[in-house]
């Protein structure tokens, strides 16, 4: 059995415009879902360690049940009874349902998943910072937001990063869950070729190949970051 | 490098010392947990449950082939990792560089990618060979499941093989010297000081790591193997209910995921850790 490359060409008979088309999907999803997961992340961080009771009780609530949970569990409950309860909102204000986008879902379901995620590694690289470096800041009389800008943003960076490049590469495969809601990202994409041809050994290793290379990219970027945020630091090892 | 099991391993609720249950009692907590019960009333009440008993025992089933999902691939995941640490620390090259790839690899692609080309890719190349169309094995490998299992355990073992490696790599290396000069044979030595003192210290991340396989498990679903998931599927294109069985199904992950933590946080406690 030989195989046919020429079925990964990039115009129609081939099936690779199909296949960057979802890369590209994906891509849009794991990133949007990333910043939304790490705004929520932020802002659980900070709630965490600096708000009240009921919050803090609250917010552990968030990040314990989205950990025990199976993301594709989350994704199915998140996309039809998320879908479901906006419309139901808007009949009782009395608006027409709307269709919601399947991008808009798609990163808002991946955004609440890395959130509860990225409050965790931000709290923890938040609580790694020296307090002396924090009432030092303090002393000097600097105004809450300098502090977070001169000290706490980059004191904390280099404990943040591995976590938050961790969370980037989850984000980048999750992705691939939204497929059994029928989204069509590259594995569905991959899928659908490899049902269409019966080439699916092909189409799937070309999938991985792009889902690898986007990982392999993604360290090389990871480690130049890592190397100015811990200029200055001495080396881990 | 991906590292699920940092991300994971950060635990789940601050342990609370047992004896400190009026702490864990304050006002608002007692107001927090009376509005969940009201929910969780209102929810019972108005919402459909009269499936449950008569999905009752279908959904027992499921469950107990998500836990034989757990339970075989984190086995057989674990006895393929070991290995595959071990080569990493000390294998001749070539095979240090092929496992290193193999957990790039694994790490890299999605899992549902991978069960994927292992279910549609490699299940409809075996029809074509004669030699396994006849073979005692055919009958099994007609079945879903194999196929679902040998995607989880190479996922499992591509996570845990690079934990291995840094726990293989961890151990100090006067215990080892200490070994050798006791005249131990190099597979004597890794049997009774290297492979413990390993897994010892790999023991908290690998707990977080089973937790992280029990999420990936109803995966396999989507190969038409009948996990919980698939139970609570069939369900829903049976009686066209969006939330209460997917409510159900994210609770009985929860209490399976508690049991798992428990389970581990038991044997954590009877291994000795001074000086690990």
């Amino acid at each position: 059995m030989s195989i046919q490359w020429e079925l990964l060409a990039l115009t129609p008979p081939g099936w690779g415009g199909l296949l960057l088309q979802g890369l590209l999907t994906s891509l849009q999803i794991a990133g949007g879902g990333y910043l939304l997961g790490l705004s929520l992340g932020i802002g659980g961080a900070f709630g965490k360690l600096y708000g009240g009771p009921v919050l803090r009780d609250l917010l552990e609530c968030y990040t314990t049940i989205v950990r025990a949970v199976p993301e594709l569990v989350l994704i199915l409950l998140l996309y039809y009874a998320g879908t479901d309860l906006l419309n139901r909102i808007l009949t009782s204000l009395g608006a027409d349902t709307i269709d919601i986008n399947g991008l808009a879902a798609g990163i808002m379901v991946v955004g609440i998943v890395q959130g509860a995620y990225s409050t965790e590694v931000l709290r923890g690289a938040i609580k790694a910072i020296p307090f002396g470096e924090i009432e030092a800041a303090r002393a000097f009389g600097m105004p809450p937001l300098l502090m977070l800008r001169r000290v706490t943003w980059p004191a904390m960076l280099p404990h943040a990063l591995p976590g938050l490049s961790n969370l980037w590469l989850i984000a980048t495969k999750d992705t691939a869950l939204l497929a059994v809601i029928g989204f069509t990202e590259l594995t569905l994409a991959t899928r659908q070729a490899g049902g269409a041809t019966k080439a699916y050994f092909l189409f799937f290793c070309a999938a991985g190949a792009l889902y690898l290379a986007v990982t392999l990219v993604s360290n090389g970027i990871v480690a130049l970051l890592e190397r100015r945020a811990r200029r200055g630091l001495p080396s881990p090892r | 490098m991906i590292d699920k099991a940092a991300i994971a391993n950060t635990p789940a609720r601050e342990t609370r010392p047992a004896g400190d249950l009026r702490k864990l009692l304050r006002p608002h907590r007692i107001l927090l947990v009376l509005m969940a019960a009201t929910l969780v009333i209102y929810m019972v009440m108005t919402m459909r449950w009269d499936w449950l008993p008569e999905y009752w025992p279908m959904l027992l089933v499921g469950v107990w082939h998500t836990i034989l999902l757990l339970i075989t691939s984190a086995l057989l995941g674990f006895l393929l990792a070991v290995p595959l640490g071990l080569v990493q620390v000390t294998g001749p090259a070539p095979l240090s560089w092929l496992a290193r790839s193999f957990c790039t690899i694994i790490r890299g692609t999605p899992l549902l990618l991978q069960l994927w080309l292992i279910y549609y890719g490699v299940g409809s190349l075996f029809p074509q060979i004669p030699e396994i169309r006849n073979s005692f094995l055919w009958p099994y490998l007609r079945e879903a499941w194999p196929y679902g299992i040998l995607a989880l355990t190479l996922s499992f073992a591509g996570y845990e093989g690079e934990v291995m490696r840094g726990a293989f790599a961890g151990v100090p290396r006067g215990e080892l010297d200490a070994a050798r000069a006791f005249g131990m044979g190099r597979f004597t030595t890794l049997r009774r000081i290297w492979l413990p003192r390993a897994i010892h210290r790999a023991l908290p991340t690998l707990n977080g790591d089973m937790v992280l396989q029990l999420k990936s498990t109803p995966l396999v679903a989507t190969i038409t193997v009948i996990d919980v998931y698939a139970v609570i599927s069939r369900i829903r294109q049976d009686t066209y209910l969006v939330y209460e069985p997917l409510l159900f199904l994210a609770l009985v992950y929860m209490c399976l995921t508690a049991i798992l933590v428990m389970i581990f946080r038991y044997f954590e406690a009877r291994i000795p850790t001074r000086g690990a």
